[in-house]
């Protein structure tokens, strides 16, 4: 996984709360068999007209909010059905920050699992933020994960919360299976005893 | 258990490798069409995925039966069938119904994609400790009762979210009379009544179960699991979180009406009235469900006419369902203008009710007879509803648009589906047999 330390980047301001992951990537594409590959899906709807063609009103098929990195909304991001495809579809479209005043939980956690860093902030301040964010090119924000800001364009610093241990997995780039492999001496210890007690338990093997 | 491409790509991308293959097994199931395997499989998607997948593990060495195996099937009928599910064991699989394995005496239950690759990579997984919930269920079922209908009665009894946080214990002298394929059936719903997983105490029914499939331990190393997996019953009076208790004698065949599990009915019912009900959220949505299904406030369910029969799904496939069903079916012929459909849980289960000539009862009676898989479980292969079709179903779901866009599903056992099959409605299968 990427670390995630500080990122300054073009925001793109999507106004609207409940903001659902069928809406951030619709369930018709989740056949597909790579979490790579989803960004040209996500937000699929409000994307594209239904000749396939860009919808030029929305603000991610607009320049320069076509490199956006980060996203803020309203309330409730990430609601509905439990999807990762939607962190995975926001990833590959360039998405590595979600502003909002609130998360749905699954959302947010799968945000973590995929080095995205959802930031929590209050709706006057994501209403101000989104304003900062229409300035075109100097839709410029930075957030510094290790010192716990958003920086504004004008260089107002906003502070916000995040969890002490998700932070360090942020900022190491560790993955939940990295995190874990740091105690592989310990799995290693419990196999061990778990074989010679258990001698018994198959190993499954299919020529 | 695995079917999850993205959990192998993940592996990939990190450079990652699988920890214990050999305590691993892959299947497909869910996209696979369950008509003639000899032929290529037509849609370009279902294709794809399987294609992934068998690339997937031989690049990961990873077990597999694969499609043309006759030991491929819904992963929740393998498991067990095979001796790979165990009592005493942890068993995920990217597949909320995982929790069938828990009939086996196991701790089974269902785990997202990147869990998935988690437990690829480290063999372990993160928890919190579920709640713990016991139902209990005492008594002798009646004649016509199966576990399905046990298990749609307690779904009724204790809501879709009864279970939420909880991982239920199934406990008493119905659950203890019952087979292994009966507690299957009952802990692969029991997602539907909100649990993480369900699970039964393994006892003589799941040893002499386990004895002698292929991958079980065996001679020596048989007897000396034999005496761990005795080991691990409840302890006399340990603590539940929750307990409800029911009677096996107070339960009819049973089946749903609208569109949630839990809205089920005994077949001798009516379809409730939503003006009776005073709670005006549950009012509208009891209305729309009615609207949905195309059935009338106070009509006797029994009676309405089905347009499709499926027999089948992770929750009803097993050798002993269709034994049940066959039963029903000896001798009579499904009715003018349906279609009914049998789709074994695995090769296996097929081949055994070939052998058993059950095949010849079902062609003879005008079902179906296919191949294994998960079939009009879900939309996701060839065989869906069309919209209105109105179907009697051994699955497990019976949301909106489940078994294909516009289908209307009721929920109930196999002995109930045949009996709707050569009746051509819903019918009291007591009557038949
Ligand atoms: S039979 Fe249905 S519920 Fe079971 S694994 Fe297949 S799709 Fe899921």
């Amino acid at each position: 996984m990427e670390k995630f330390t500080t990122l300054s980047a073009i925001a793109a301001a999507l106004p609207e709360a409940n903001i659902d992951t069928d809406k951030i990537i619709p369930a018709r594409f989740l056949k597909t068999t790579q979490r790579t590959g989803l960004g040209q899906h996500a937000f699929d709807a409000m994307r594209y007209r239904e000749d396939g063609s860009e919808n030029p009103d929305f603000v991610l098929n607009r320049d320069p909010w076509r490199k956006a990195e980060i996203l803020i909304t309203f309330d409730n991001l990430g609601c509905g059905s439990s999807r990762e495809h939607a962190p995975w579809a926001l990833l590959d479209f360039g998405i590595r920050c979600v502003i909002a005043p609130s998360f749905a939980d699954i959302f947010f956690n799968n945000c973590f699992k995929n080095g995205i860093l959802p930031i929590s902030l209050p709706r006057d301040v994501c209403e101000r933020l989104m304003d900062d964010a229409s300035m075109g090119e100097n839709a410029r924000l930075t957030v510094d994960l290790a010192r716990q800001v958003v920086i504004r364009p004008d260089g107002e610093e906003v502070a916000f919360e995040m969890d002490p241990f998700r932070k360090h997995l942020l900022l190491e780039g560790l993955d939940d299976i990295g995190q874990t492999l740091q105690h592989e001496q310990g799995i290693t210890r419990y196999e061990n005893r778990e074989n010679q007690e258990k001698s018994w338990m198959p190993s499954i093997h299919i020529d | 258990m695995s079917h999850q491409p993205q959990a192998f790509e993940g592996l990939r991308l990190a450079g990652r490798r699988l920890r214990h293959p050999e305590r691993t097994i892959a299947v497909v199931d869910h996209n696979v069409p369950t008509s003639d395997r000899t032929q290529p499989i037509e849609e370009p998607e279902s294709r794809n995925q399987i294609e992934t997948l068998e690339r997937n593990v031989k690049e990961f060495g990873v077990p597999y039966f694969p499609l043309l195996s006759a030991n491929q099937g819904i992963v929740h009928v393998v498991g067990p069938e095979q001796g790979i599910s165990l009592p005493g064991m942890t068993i995920v699989c990217g597949d909320s119904h995982t929790s069938t394995h828990g009939a086996m005496g196991s701790l089974a239950f269902g785990i997202g994609t990147s869990e998935v690759e988690h437990v690829m990579a480290t063999q372990t997984i993160l928890q919190r400790p579920a709640k713990n919930m016991r139902v209990i269920v005492e008594g002798v079922p009646g004649h016509g009762v199966s576990a399905k209908d046990i298990m749609l009665a307690i779904i009724g009894h204790i809501g879709t979210a009864g279970g939420t946080g909880h991982v239920i214990e199934f406990a008493g002298s119905a659950i203890r009379g019952l087979d292994m394929a009966g507690r299957m059936t009952l802990c692969n719903m029991s997602i539907e009544a909100g649990a993480r997983a369900g699970l039964v105490a393994p006892d003589e029914t799941t040893f002499e179960y386990v004895r002698g499939r292929p991958f079980a331990p065996k001679g020596e190393d048989f007897d000396r699991a034999v005496a761990y997996w005795k080991t691990l019953s409840t302890d006399e009076g340990a603590h539940f979180d929750k307990e409800v208790t029911l009677r096996a004698e107070d339960i009819s065949p049973t089946l749903t009406w609208g569109t949630s599990p839990e809205t089920v009915l005994p077949i001798s019912g009516t379809v409730p009235d939503p003006a009776q009900e005073p709670d005006e959220a549950r009012r509208t949505q009891m209305q729309r469900m009615l609207d949905y299904m195309g059935l009338q406030a106070g009509q006797a369910i029994s009676g309405t006419p089905v347009d499709v029969v499926f027999i089948g799904s992770c929750t009803n496939s097993r050798i002993e369902d269709l034994r049940a069903a066959a039963q029903v079916a000896e001798g009579r012929k499904v009715a003018q203008g349906v279609r009914a459909m049998i789709v074994p849980g695995s090769g296996n289960v097929k081949r055994q009710a070939e052998e058993e000539g059950l095949d010849k009862v079902f062609l003879e009676a005008g079902f179906e007879w296919r191949e294994a898989g998960c079939s009009m479980c879900l939309g996701m292969n060839p065989d869906r509803l069309t919209p209105g079709q109105r179907c009697a179903s051994t699955s497990n779901r019976n949301f909106e648009g489940r078994q294909g866009p516009g289908g209307r599903t009721h929920l109930l056992s196999p002995a109930m589906a045949a009996a709707a099959a050569v009746t051509g409605c819903l019918t009291d299968v007591r009557e038949l047999v």
